[in-house]
């Protein structure tokens, strides 16, 4: 075993890389269900932003612009679903899976004639002077920018969930949407905001892989990645910065294992292989998950 | 007496309809299914599966129709799959997994009247055939370029799932290098997966973090060519596929799977009524396994002497496993001038000697 071969610089900086995707597409669900919707099209909706995302980027020669349609396409499926389970009323799980194998298909779909082209560059930031500590500085300050991203996004998303009116009537409406309905706020109205908002955050981590993780557009390419985003949800107890440590425990744990293994560590791989997910399961159960919404997949009608 | 009723009645109705028959034949075509890992677009194993059914169509027009499934999970979720494609009436199907070696065994005991063709495993029956090629010999090409261009003398290997298909391409692709390269080391990472881009993406860099400057993948996405062009100044290898789009850097040459005259073969012998069971185990020479292009990359003479061991495996003047080999524990495994056999190979659990690590059991 040559432990040495590992840089833990390289190794913590490549951490908050591969946590991303995992990050962008839960906090995303993490709002949706908090408004007491159970989306399970996570997966769907990840593929389909991550192809939507390619083709803009591609087509403007812009990553950013590349993102903000990989918002877009995972938010307007994310409608579809909405309507469905608000409007028409349909079942959120039967619902929500479909959205996830219409997402796969669709993408490929979309996908064709964009296989083995490369995307444009996203180049790092080097946030001034913080950058250049030692040490530090380049694992925590010289990422590209939707690292960053991603942890804005969440430090909004607490900010409000627990500091605005909007983020209390949100929860209202996922603690008890009859009651929310009788104070007279609109139900429907705020899901379909929150549905929106984790389409398009799971479209953001779809991009993530196809434009600076991978980055290529392949069919099937999040490979189960929004089904560990779910998972991540409901083991940090629907509270963000859980959802933090977790992404992050599971982005660091796989690139720690892989690391691991190329250094000839003299543990069996099946272990190192099952070692992210049981890591991630322990510390978020060992923390003692909250509890979920009050109305959390229950269908609302107004005239009940 | 009402099984002969009913037997006069069968040969009669045969002999009626006998001037038909040969029209009725020719109105139904023959129907193929394929049984897919990954997805069609992974840009290696599962695109090459799909070119050679494109193949089938092609070759056989409307007396053929051609069924698929993408994205199986190997292990018991096949048998749903395989026993549906057999219930919608497929007459030959082929699974081109290892993973669904005892899914592919236990659904055709159920339909004997259905062919089955399993790729890459060891196990046959009446109607189930097997088939594979040895990869090997393509790594072996791989292994002496890779053991050339190296510099840091480190070469990183993404491996799937430690079968002997995978191993073989290990220890092949080391011995080569080795024999141009004493000082070359290996560092193998498993990703317990066929096709996962993130994951292999991050194999690969992992491994270019510790030091590889040459990565060979047995994964079937492109996503560790774009990693590999990402960190520049790597050199990696097409594997399954000839992943041209990455030549000529990263990608200096590939392995390139040629399923097609075998599935045309195999498609024609269901519809002559020829078919039988087999175990087939193809390379170069066959053409089921082709060497892709070794760019301008690599420099010329290495070029020569790698296109030199190709032509060597493919006049059987060559063979990738040829002794003197020790295994990894020191105990000897060829003797000088020995040669592998097939046996041997396709039950390979080992490393040779100079590996360092444990195949995971």
């Amino acid at each position: 075993m040559d432990l040495s071969a590992i840089n833990p610089i390289l190794l913590l900086a490549s951490l908050m890389v591969a946590a991303t995707p995992i990050l962008l597409a839960a906090i995303g669900e993490l709002v949706v269900e908090r408004a007491g919707v159970l989306n399970l099209g996570v997966e769907g909706m990840m593929i389909t932003g991550a192809v939507s995302g390619f083709i803009v980027a591609v087509a403007t020669g812009n990553p950013w612009i590349g993102f903000l349609g990989a918002a877009a396409g995972g938010a307007a499926l994310s409608l579809v679903f909405g309507v469905l389970t608000q409007y028409l009323l349909s079942n959120q799980v039967a619902t929500g899976l479909a959205l996830t194998l219409f997402g796969l298909g669709l993408s490929a779909l979309m996908g064709q004639g964009y296989l083995g082209i490369r995307a444009p560059a996203f180049p790092d930031v080097h946030v001034p002077l913080l950058a250049d500590i030692p040490v530090i500085g380049p694992i925590v300050f010289q990422h590209d920018p939707m690292v960053y991203g991603g942890l804005l996004i969440v430090a909004g998303v607490y900010g409000f969930l627990h500091h605005s009116r909007a983020g209390l009537i949100l929860r209202a409406v996922g603690e008890n949407h009859d009651a929310a309905h009788a104070l007279g706020y609109h139900v429907r109205r705020t899901r379909m905001l929150a549905i929106a908002f984790g389409g398009a955050c799971a479209g953001l981590g779809g991009a993530y892989l196809s434009l600076v993780r991978v980055p290529q557009w392949t069919e099937g390419m999040t490979a189960g990645a929004g089904w560990i985003a779910l998972a991540i949800v409901v083991f940090a107890g629907w509270k963000p910065w859980r959802l933090v440590l977790g992404a992050y425990l599971f982005g660091g744990v796989t690139v720690l294992q892989l690391n691991l293994q190329a250094a000839g560590a003299a543990v069996p791989v099946e272990y190192l292989s099952m070692s992210p997910y049981l890591a991630t399961i322990l510390v978020l159960v060992i923390m003692a998950s909250g509890r979920s919404p009050g109305s959390l997949g229950r269908t609302f009608h107004a005239a009940r | 007496m009402i099984r002969r009723t009913l037997l006069a009645s069968g040969v009669a109705a045969a002999a009626l309809m006998a001037a038909g028959l040969p029209a009725l034949a020719q109105d139904e075509p023959t129907k193929v299914g394929f049984v897919y890992v990954g997805p069609v677009g992974d840009g290696g194993w599962t695109f090459e599966h799909n070119q050679a059914r494109l193949a089938v169509e092609e070759e056989f027009g409307d007396a053929v129709e051609t069924v698929f499934v993408e994205s199986v999970p190997e292990g018991p979720d096949a048998v749903r799959v395989l026993t549906d494609m057999a219930l919608q009436g497929a007459d030959l199907i082929f699974t081109t997994s290892f993973g669904y070696m005892d899914q592919t065994i236990e659904v055709a005991s159920k339909f004997p009247d259905v062919k089955f063709e399993h790729a890459t495993g060891f196990k046959t029956a009446p109607n189930v055939a097997a088939y594979n090629a040895r990869f090997y010999e393509g790594r072996a090409v791989q292994g002496h370029i890779a053991g050339h261009v190296t510099e840091s003398n480190i070469i990183g290997y993404i491996g799937s799932f430690p079968i002997p298909e995978v191993i073989q391409g290990i220890n092949s692709a080391y011995l080569a290098a080795k024999a141009v390269n004493p000082d070359v080391e290996f560092k193998i990472v498993w990703a317990y997966t066929w096709f996962d881009p993130a994951k292999e993406a991050e194999s690969a860099n992992v491994l270019i973090e510790q030091g590889a400057d040459v990565i060979l993948q047995h994964t079937d996405s492109t996503a560790p060519q774009a990693a590999a062009q990402a960190a520049g100044n790597v050199y990696t290898f097409g594997q399954a596929s000839d992943m041209a789009e990455y030549a000529p850097m990263p990608r200096v040459s590939s392995i390139i799977d040629n399923w097609a005259p075998y599935y045309i073969e195999r498609t024609r012998a269901v519809i002559d009524g020829t078919w039988e069971t087999q175990s087939v185990w193809q390379g170069i020479a066959d053409g089921m396994v082709g060497i892709g292009e070794i760019t301008d990359a690599v420099p010329a003479e290495v070029k020569v002497t790698a296109e030199a061991i190709r032509d060597g495996i493919v006049a059987g003047t060559m063979h990738p496993f040829t002794g003197p080999i020790n295994k990894q524990d020191g105990s000897v495994w060829l003797a000088e001038g020995e040669t592998a056999d097939d046996e041997t190979l396709l039950g390979m659990n080992f490393y040779v000697e100079g590996i360092e690590g444990d195949i995971p059991q």
